[in-house]
């Protein structure tokens, strides 16, 4: 192996490994990502129902989870939990995380789309003597989550490529993969290039899809 | 030694970290607002030899993860000759990095400033530099104050990832210590909080700046309190109206 | 940037007055947007202390037209001469090349340019609007600055608002604002879009007066973009009807707007008048 340069067959050689990283992080991606969106919108809705208490500590929480970096909240269900009685593998340890973490970004993705509809729909939906309960799941959230859902694709991404901080927790995902591969040969030149070659792959051909269907999607309205 | 004694001994500790974190945010803020406006000047000039380039460091930037980018700095490069100290490491990429991101609020702010002004401003026969500096970048500011004070949060919480490159930041002094208790709740309870607060505080200086730029540009906002009303009616919160 | 060059050659008499070399002067003058033809080969001359009225439907090129005049955009081919200098090109050897955006700077500032939006820089006040491009355009010091910017807003009925900035004047003030900003370069020649369609009815009377009495005390060329037809008769020497993308009928007001020829234009003023 020469130690100047790039060395191809040492670069190949790591794929395997690292595929089987990028499976696991999409995996959390995924599961996140679903994960994020739930609770996000439940964060959302309790936060604007202006139930006492309640609809305050939703929008602490948000502010909270906001305002602090995913790796101390990763930390924190990792070390912290299980000495509460919470004991959970390090994969769905991470996938919590990204989910917490996420949910309250999707929360305020949530909260802009159901602001942003025109006043005009709740005048109509009232003067058509709707129930109130109906107007939001009928008429508003509907739309509301439509109208957000290139946001929250783009949020996916983001998240994709967050997940390289599960590698501080012992979860093979492709960072953790590419720094084992690259410890075992001494050499982090071709695996972690890779690892950033694939992460650029991945989420820059997601981010053209998504703007190209939010093109096609523009000109049909 | 129990729990509580141990996290009064190392709480002067811990809280040494406050100060490494703001220090990483601050270097990193300095190197990313620059970067910012190169890029997306580059961006935005009609020159194909600027505008290439510059797009391909923000596609290069935002495409991959940050902390692989910050490990491919720490760990490649020495292989090319060229060792960084963690901090500079950290600071290159934190910047570098949302620079590429806050590139884009700052084109959206500027193509925000309506045709006209540009056009008027021609008319009259200004400098490109006066064009730039006194018509456009005052009515372009106001709008990218909010996103860029949502961008100095976004670095602080950032900054947490050097603690992987071993520079001893609040994560990372927390990390340790926790490492020898039996119980690290009270640990990380502390610097969630920290951060919690760090990140108010930013908050709030972002609505100062705001005050300040929209007071120059002949509007006045309140500091607290939300900016736009909300559009949805009373009545659909539950509320009579 | 390569642009075919009419053989003519050097200056060129205003066709309708002739009332000497034209002060601002089109040759077969094209501008596309995309694959849309805007304007197709204009011919266009305008005498020392002419004004000009121009007419035609929305979407006809008229604003472009006017961009062209003082080089926001460039036309894909034809020359544009201002006071006998060209716009985009430097001579060199009696053949014409691409010149520089300093040239293009210099020749542009005998032209002056009042908005159909006014375009005022919101977070300057009336007097900073009119005083900046004396300063840091022609170099004035600043207190003479001053002093013409307040002067020229005096002019037309401001002098009470100087400090205000432009949110907090009615649009009829803005656009007051606006042409004394235009005229402090002391241009050669005026360009004016549509100056009062932007404003409530009750305002158009302050501005018209305003541009009607400069016509009447300068002797600056003047084109002017109107769909106020009593106000062209007023103060036009000439009038000219466009209609996609090219001119289609040219002369006095008296034939024009009252007698016009082509069927066109009837339909064109009969459609504004029923407005
Ligand atoms: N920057 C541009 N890009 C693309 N098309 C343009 C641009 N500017 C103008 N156009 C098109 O060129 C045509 C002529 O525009 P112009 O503004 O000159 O018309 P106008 O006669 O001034 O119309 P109006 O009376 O509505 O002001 C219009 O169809 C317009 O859509
Ligand atoms: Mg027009």
């Amino acid at each position: 192996m020469n130690s100047f340069g790039w060395d191809w067959s040492y670069a190949i050689s790591t794929l395997p490994d690292l595929f089987s990283g990028l499976k696991l992080t999409i995996i959390a991606t995924f599961f996140g990502s679903i994960l994020a969106v739930l609770i996000g919108l439940v964060l959302c809705l309790v936060r604007m129902a202006q139930i006492p208490v309640l609809s305050g500590l939703a929008s602490f929480w948000i502010q909270l989870i906001r305002g602090t970096p995913l790796l101390i909240q990763l930390y924190f269900i990792f070390y912290v939990l299980p000495g509460w009685g919470l004991s959970l593998a390090a994969f769905a340890t991470g996938v919590l995380a990204l989910g917490m973490y996420y949910a309250a970004y999707a929360a305020e993705i949530f909260r802009a789309g159901i602001e942003e509809i025109a006043p005009g729909q709740w005048e109509a939906s009232l003067t058509l003597g709707m129930p109130i309960p109906r107007v939001w799941t009928g008429v508003i959230l509907p739309q509301a989550i439509v109208a957000v859902i290139p946001v929250l694709a783009n949020m996916v991404i983001a998240m994709f490529k967050e997940t390289a901080l599960l590698s501080s927790i012992t979860i093979m995902e492709l960072l953790a993969q590419g720094k084992s591969v690259g410890s075992i040969h001494f050499r982090y030149v071709e695996p972690l290039t890779m690892v950033g070659v694939l992460y650029f792959i991945v989420s820059y051909t997601a981010a053209r899809m998504i703007r190209r269907l939010e093109g096609r999607h523009a000109i049909q309205n | 030694m129990d729990d509580f004694a141990a996290f009064q001994a190392y709480l002067p500790f811990i809280l040494k970290g406050i100060p490494v974190t703001l220090l990483v945010a601050f270097l990193a803020m300095c190197v990313a607002i620059p970067v910012a406006f190169i890029l997306a000047l580059g961006r935005m000039s009609p020159s194909r030899s600027l505008n290439m380039p510059a797009g391909f460091v923000i596609e290069l930037f935002r495409g991959s993860s940050s902390l692989v980018q910050l490990f491919w700095v720490f760990y490649v490069l020495p292989f090319f000759g060229l060792e960084l100290p963690p901090l500079a490491a950290g600071v290159f990429v934190l910047g570098v990095n949302s620079g590429s991101y806050m590139s884009e609020i700052i084109r959206a702010g500027l193509n925000a400033v309506p045709a006209g002004q540009r056009e008027a401003a021609l008319a009259l026969g200004f400098s490109p530099q006066y064009r730039f500096f006194r018509i456009i970048l005052p009515q372009a500011l106001p709008l990218m104050i909010p996103p860029f004070s949502n961008s100095m949060i976004t670095m602080l919480k950032f900054t947490s990832l050097v603690s992987l490159v071993t520079i001893q930041d609040l994560t990372f002094r927390a990390n340790m210590v926790a490492s020898s208790m039996g119980d690290s709740s009270s640990i990380y309870i502390l610097v969630i909080l920290v951060y919690f607060g760090l990140s108010l505080l930013l908050a709030l200086l972002g609505r100062f700046l705001e005050a300040i730029v929209n007071k120059r540009a002949g509007r006045s906002i309140s500091l607290f309190g939300s900016a736009n009303p909300s559009r949805i009616p009373p009545w659909a919160l539950g509320r009579s109206g | 940037m390569q642009s075919r060059i009419d053989p003519s050659g050097s200056q060129t008499l205003s066709p309708a007055t002739g009332m000497g070399p034209a002060l601002l002067s089109m040759r077969n003058v094209s501008k596309s947007y995309g694959d849309r033809k805007i304007l197709d080969g204009i011919d266009l001359d305008v005498a020392p202390g002419e004004k000009v009225a121009l007419i035609g439907p929305s979407g006809s090129g008229k604003t472009t037209i006017l961009r062209l005049a003082i080089g926001l955009v460039e036309p894909e081919e034809g020359t544009i001469r201002i006071d006998g200098r060209y716009l985009w090109h430097e001579e060199d050897g009696g053949r014409l090349r691409r010149a520089s955006n300093k040239h293009t700077r210099q020749v542009r500032r005998s032209v002056g340019i009042v908005f159909q939006q006014f375009n005022l820089f919101p977070h300057m006040s009336a007097l900073e609007n009119v005083r900046e491009p004396l300063v840091h355009t022609i170099g004035l010091p600043r207190p003479e600055a001053e002093k013409r910017a307040a002067g020229l807003l005096a002019k037309v009925g401001l002098a009470d608002h100087l400090t205000k900035r432009p949110a907090q004047l009615s649009g009829g003030q803005q656009q007051r604002v606006a042409i004394a900003r235009s005229m402090a370069l002391q241009p050669r020649v005026m360009l004016f879009d549509e100056v009062t369609s932007a404003l409530d009815p009750e305002l158009v009377g302050e501005v018209l007066k305003v541009v009607r009495d400069l016509a009447h005390e300068t002797d600056m060329s003047m084109l002017i973009v109107t769909h106020e037809i009593s106000f062209a008769i007023d103060i036009a020497d000439r009038v000219l009807m466009f209609d996609t993308g090219k001119i289609i009928e040219e002369g006095p007001p008296s034939q024009v707007l009252k007698a016009p020829q082509e069927p066109r234009t009837r339909q064109f003023l009969r459609a504004i008048l029923e407005r």
